[in-house]
């Protein structure tokens, strides 16, 4: 297929399709990395990731309404305000949630998937009769738009560049304050063993909230930054549930570096295949092979090393 | 019963004739004696619909909740307008419509379930419904088993026809044919590259579409690609029409992918001012969540537009946002979903009944010049007659028209030479 094509072209076509799959794995680390904490440390199988990340999806859109009719001179900086006010957003709704909810199926993990489907559905008819049932417009300042104009045959898309350095910052972050900081390790106690936790101290139903808090409210900025990318509408959370999940599975459920590894290799195989064959087919062959590798490998590529 | 009722009025009336004082009592009588011609009950309504003397009841079967909510809401905003519209016209055959409206859910087996519910429960005298082709072949038998009369207004891949069922949306040759002839011939466009979402519509239509530009363009299509329906993620295949330099993107990806795709397009550096792009899957109700600046000089191939400049369309547009509010936007289903009320009046008036075997019988030929989009026609084979228009996306969210075939094209929905 490429003889009809100069060195050139192909050289910068490999430069931008290396990009595209960067941006796509950027895409699912900051769309998997809510869940990792929540499914991958807390065991709660969260259905319901999708509407937590639209909620911070509809909070920038409604900080873009805002800011366009009260403060358009600063409009241009509106996003980060937007990032934080969704993190706030689905962060309280989560630890309501957690309070309501989830806290009384800790010892029954598998009901957490039948509760928060529903709560999933719950929230998209909210979503519906707040919103309304079309999809919404958010409308992104002009230096976002556009791409980057590197040579004339390569392209630099700005919301992919924006993605992947929130996600860089995002990740530190998470990583910092799960390993290093005191409340990680008190999270890490929680989740290996309540009832010992518990016992020397730790206040384990705080602990949990607040995990539960973390990991929506960074759904909740994934969604936000997913407006410039993707649609904002009831169900559009229903979009990246399946592969949020699949990342967070593949990479082996308790550990953040799983994670990354596996939506590196996930977006890789992903976007090559996609460049090979119709984008179907390319999404066929990566499922066929993540569940190859987890037949060979159940517990995924990383497994932290637990008593049981 | 109206038969007495007209010669009790008539005997005075002459009587009064007679005596000289004609002018004055006769027009008072006048409204009194055209009320009183609605037809008999008996006489409209031989199989038990749902027909009163003073009312009818037709059902409305839209997906209100689920994925398919954001298309179908408009659908049925229109009809509803439709019905009180035609109510304050005085109905038809001098019997008010009454609506039953039933959730679809976007879930074909509820659909099927609920269109057996309007039939068989609530005899309705037809069903305004349906917007994704599975939801209308989950219908279908419905319908054609307990003889019930559907209006289906979405844009679908043809291939089917039905004494059941009015298709007021254009098939696929309809819809495609003209679009790539116009740009071939304006754009002098040679190579395409057809992407769509990947389900039977855009599989079909791109199958019609690539004969088109094979066999009677003599064109190229230079990739075909699909991708699964909700997919956010386009990088790839916009790194592909990179490559390919097509002259023109066939696009009809739908959905929440739909913005995904335009948004990638524009941040990849792509400019539809420069690029030709066609799509067929794009009206104004999708580019309120795609944005006007990501797909503003994008071509779209529809029956109708917003903008469309006709008497019809400006007194349909204002009472549509007078009922739904100032800042809804009408797209092409929106508008052929409206059609569906009109039409079935109009076929129970040429039939002078209410039962569904004469109103499939009465279909063909009934024509509605109140349409926003001109003019329609009802043809043999239960689609509509109708224009094909091109339309140039800008950046308030409307379009603007650029071509309209000069015909009313014939809908074919079994197209020779295309399968």
């Amino acid at each position: 297929m490429f003889g009809d094509y100069s060195l050139g072209d192909l050289g910068s076509i490999f430069v931008m399709q290396g990009f595209a799959g960067l941006i796509l794995f950027s895409v699912y680390v900051l769309m998997a990395l809510g869940l990792a904490i929540i499914f991958g440390q807390m065991g709660v199988i969260n259905m319901a990731h999708g509407e937590f990340m639209i909620l911070g999806a509809y909070v920038t859109w409604m900080t873009s309404n805002f800011f366009q009719a009260y403060l358009p001179s600063l409009f241009s900086g509106y996003f980060f305000l937007a990032m934080i006010l969704a993190f706030v957003a689905s962060g309280a709704l989560g630890m309501l949630v957690e309070w309501v909810l989830i806290r009384h199926l800790y010892k029954r993990p598998l009901d957490t998937l039948l509760a928060t489907w529903g709560l999933s559905l719950m929230l998209q008819q909210a979503y519906r009769s707040v919103f309304g049932a079309r999809e919404v417009g958010v409308e992104l300042p002009q230096w976002m738009l556009g791409s980057l104009h590197v040579t004339d045959s390569i392209e630099v898309p700005i919301n992919g560049v924006f993605v992947m350095c929130l996600t860089v910052l995002i990740t530190i972050g998470v990583a910092y304050v799960m390993y290093k900081s005191r409340w990680g390790r008190q999270v890490r106690a929680v989740v290996q063993n309540r009832i010992m936790a518990g016992a020397v101290g730790i206040n384990t139903e705080k602990v949990d909230r607040y995990t539960f808090g973390l990991g929506c409210g960074i759904a909740g900025v994934a969604g936000s930054a997913f407006t410039m990318i993707g649609s904002t509408g009831p169900t559009s959370g229903q979009l990246y549930i399946v592969d949020t999940f699949l990342v967070v599975v593949f990479g082996g459920a308790a550990s953040l570096i799983g994670t990354i590894a596996s939506a590196f290799s996930i977006s890789q195989t992903q976007s090559t295949l996609e460049f090979f064959m119709s984008g179907s087919m390319a999404k066929v062959l990566t499922l066929l092979a993540v569940v190859g590798i987890l037949m060979l490998r159940p517990q995924g590529l990383f497994a932290l090393k637990v008593r049981k | 019963m109206s038969d007495e009722a007209n010669k009790g009025l008539l005997l005075p009336l002459r009587r009064k004739l007679l005596m000289g004082m004609a002018a004055l009592p006769a027009i008072t009588m006048l409204p009194r004696a055209s009320f009183a011609q609605a037809p008999a009950t008996s006489a409209v309504n031989t199989t038990g619909l749902a027909v009163t003397d003073t009312e009818v009841t037709v059902g409305i079967l839209h997906s209100a909740t689920g994925t398919m909510a954001i298309s179908e809401t408009g659908s049925i905003e229109a009809e509803k307008l439709a019905i009180e519209q035609i109510n304050a016209m005085g109905g038809v055959l001098g019997r008010k419509i009454k609506f039953i409206q039933e959730d679809g859910a976007s879930d074909w087996p509820t659909f099927a379930e609920k269109a057996k519910k309007l039939l068989v429960n609530d005899k309705v005298a037809a069903i305004m419904g349906c917007w994704t082709s599975a939801s209308r072949k989950a219908v279908l038998p419905v319908m054609e088993q307990y003889n019930g009369m559907l209006y289906y207004p979405t844009f679908y891949e043809g291939l089917e026809q039905s004494k059941n069922v009015i298709y007021t949306g254009q098939e696929a040759t309809q819809q495609i044919l003209a679009g790539l002839n116009w740009i071939a011939k304006e754009k002098g466009a040679k190579s395409f590259f057809f992407i769509g979402s990947d389900y039977i519509w855009p599989r079909t239509s791109n199958k019609i579409a690539r004969k088109h530009v094979e066999n009677v363009l003599k064109g190229k299509v230079v990739g075909e690609e699909y991708y699964p329906l909700g997919n956010t993620q386009f990088n790839s295949v916009i790194n592909k029409i990179k490559l390919t330099k097509p002259d023109v993107i066939f696009t009809d990806v739908v959905g929440g992918s739909n913005v995904a795709f335009y948004k990638q397009l524009k941040a990849a550096g792509i400019d539809l001012s420069k690029q030709a792009l066609l799509t067929i899957s794009v009206t104004e109700d999708e580019i309120d969540g795609i944005g006007g600046e990501n797909i503003a000089g994008a071509y779209a191939c529809m029956k109708y537009f917003q903008s469309l400049d006709n008497p019809n369309n400006k007194t349909f547009v204002p009472a549509f946002k007078k009922m739904w509010g100032e800042k809804t936007v009408i797209g092409d289903v929106t508008q052929a979903a409206y059609l569906g009320p009109w039409l079935w009046k109009l076929t129970v008036e040429k039939a002078g009944s209410f039962d569904v075997d004469k109103i499939a019988a009465a279909s063909p030929g009934v024509e509605f010049k109140g349409a926003p989009e001109g003019y329609v026609r009802i043809h043999e084979n239960h689609h509509l007659w109708s224009k094909t228009r091109v339309g140039r996306a800008k950046l308030d969210g409307q379009f603007e028209l650029i071509y309209e075939t000069a015909d009313l094209v014939e809908p074919d929905p079994f197209p020779k030479g295309y399968q």
